[in-house]
């Protein structure tokens, strides 16, 4: 009993730290994302509030917070206001089911660094992301604005056809494995096993289908400012449209914590457990790898964005459906072959 | 008839079918982010304002001065060259006779009682400056400043001419280099007369 009380108190600590995390976290990537592309510009990117811009993400959300509350007279009241909240609802809720370390010890007790090790992970994860996608669809609905709508639609029909490819992706995963919770993936690559080296293409599938999940350039056309305005936020100001934006870091941090746990190891590193750490040390610093690996994955992000134009309309379904889908089943049978094969 | 090219920048359009390597697009995908890559390590080309102000030419052109002989006095006899030179038109002036006891304000028998620019009328080209005979009119390194109305930009004497405490004169020895100088004592040239 009293063991229950103290990993319940325990989980509620771990989820309130992740939850402070991605949000400070989706707070300075709006910093990173305008220095990156400051850089990648040959400019230098925010410098001005506090020392090297720091304060600015602070900065960006008064300003958020203080802009006037705007509502179409025609739009939905209830949906209006549902829209960003689920968004953003959505986005934190994803973080539950990845593990981001290995076990911590204390007082002989072993808490795991994962807030819900459910059996069936990897389903949760692309069960809370397919809802994601409502969030976008009710906002624009809700509008009542034809680009909000044009954007919503064409979210919503990019999410679904790239969730195709990426769940075909993940399969390969699913059979190499043998199991869908994600505790197992990672505990499955430790060493350099790192899954990217046996399945290069699923990376590759996932990493694109990832892009469009999250509606990052050069996938970007829900929001695409040139023809849509601003897309499916097109009628959102104040704290409302910063839910909106927030969420899309949000979901990147995730995707990058997703894509990481799945493909690059998780928290293992090559050699770091013969280094003969205490524990809790050991536990600290696979964190501070997996906080890495999405970093790198955040900075992948930023550089696609300030390299790669938008596709048309037309292209991203072809690429979706002609490319990734037929790709990734080739993938999955081509990983059946050789797993049956090595039986 | 073959046509010959005004240019050479003309391409010639090429429908030839992509390879495998151009039709998957990694390849040149990857060169892009190489090419992106590189720029994050280039010199910056800003400039941190308040901090740093952009250097200046030597040779800068701006706000314009009427400049006085070393006695003090103003050199511009009101010929009006300047005003012709002018491209944009932005000079304007009326002359006047020197009355006895004037001499140490005016050197010669005419003078400036108005002498205006408008600042933004003006091009900052120099043309008043090279059409000038008596070495009276300079631009300057000062930048005009900014200002809500547009009657303030019509600059008058008591703007352009130069103090006439020999402290405060304001040096323009990097718009009257040696050549231009010996460009100025060439009479036969016509606008030197």
């Amino acid at each position: 009993m009293n063991d229950m009380i103290t990993q319940i108190i325990y989980k509620t600590i771990l989820a309130s730290i992740i939850l402070v995390l991605s949000l400070v976290v989706a707070m300075y990537s709006t910093l990173i994302e305008r220095k990156v592309a400051g850089w990648f510009q040959d400019r230098h990117g925010p410098n001005r509030a506090g020392p090297w811009g720091l304060l600015q993400p602070l900065a960006d959300g008064i300003k958020l917070f203080f802009k006037e509350e705007f509502m179409p007279n025609t739009a939905d009241k209830f949906l209006y206001i549902l829209g960003p909240s689920l968004t953003m609802f959505v986005a934190l809720l994803t973080s539950a089911a990845i593990p981001w370390g290995p076990d911590l010890v204390i007082n002989g007790q072993t808490y795991a660094m994962q807030v819900a090790d459910i059996n069936i992970g990897i389903l949760y994860i692309f069960a809370i992301l397919s809802i994601g996608v409502y969030g976008i669809m009710i906002g624009g609905w809700a509008s009542n604005n034809k680009y909000a709508l044009l954007g919503a639609v064409r979210a919503s029909s990019q999410m679904i056809s790239y969730e195709l490819a990426m769940s075909l992706s993940i399969i390969t995963i699913v059979m190499m494995t043998g199991s869908l919770s994600m505790r197992d993936i990672v505990a499955q690559q430790q060493g350099y096993h790192w899954n990217i080296l046996y399945q290069p293409l699923g990376f590759l599938i996932f990493l694109i289908c990832a892009f469009a999940e999250t509606n990052r350039s050069p996938f970007d056309l829900p929001e695409c400012e040139t023809e849509l305005v601003g897309g499916y936020h097109t009628e959102y100001s104040s704290m409302k449209l910063g839910f909106y934006l927030f969420a899309e870091y949000i979901n990147m941090f995730i995707s990058g914590a997703v894509m990481a746990t799945l493909f690059l190891g998780g928290y293992h590193f090559p050699f770091i457990d013969k280094l003969g750490l205490s524990p809790n040390t050991f536990a600290l610093v696979s964190f501070m790898v997996l906080f890495s690996k999405i970093t790198f994955f955040g900075f992948i992000y930023m550089w696609i964005r300030w390299t790669l134009p938008r596709f048309r309309y037309d292209q991203l379904m072809k690429l979706g459906w002609k490319t990734l889908i037929p790709l990734a089943i080739l993938n999955v049978v081509i990983t059946g072959v050789v797993i049956l094969l090595n039986q | 008839m073959k046509m010959n090219n005004l240019t050479h920048r003309s391409i010639i359009v090429s429908n030839k079918k992509m390879t495998f390597w151009e039709r998957i697009y990694l390849p040149a995908i990857l060169k892009g982010m190489a090419i992106t890559f590189g720029h994050l390590f280039r010199t910056k080309s800003t400039v941190q304002y308040p901090e740093v102000s952009r250097e200046f030419s030597e040779i800068y052109r701006g706000k314009h001065v009427l400049k006085r002989d070393d006695e003090g006095r103003e050199r511009c006899t009101a010929c009006g060259l300047c005003a012709v030179a002018c491209p944009a038109e932005a000079i304007t002036m009326v002359a006047a006779e020197r009355k006895p006891g004037e001499e140490n304000l005016y050197r010669e028998e005419k003078y400036a009682v108005v002498y205006e620019i408008n600042m933004l009328r003006c091009i900052f080209c120099g043309d008043c400056e090279e059409a000038c005979p008596k070495e009276a009119i300079f631009l300057t390194k000062e930048i005009v400043r900014s200002d809500f109305e547009r009657e303030k930009f019509i600059y008058g004497k008591d703007e352009l001419v130069e103090p006439a405490d020999p402290a405060r004169r304001i040096d323009v020895s990097n718009r009257q280099t040696p050549e231009v100088l010996e460009f100025k004592k060439n009479k036969k040239l016509r606008h030197n007369r």
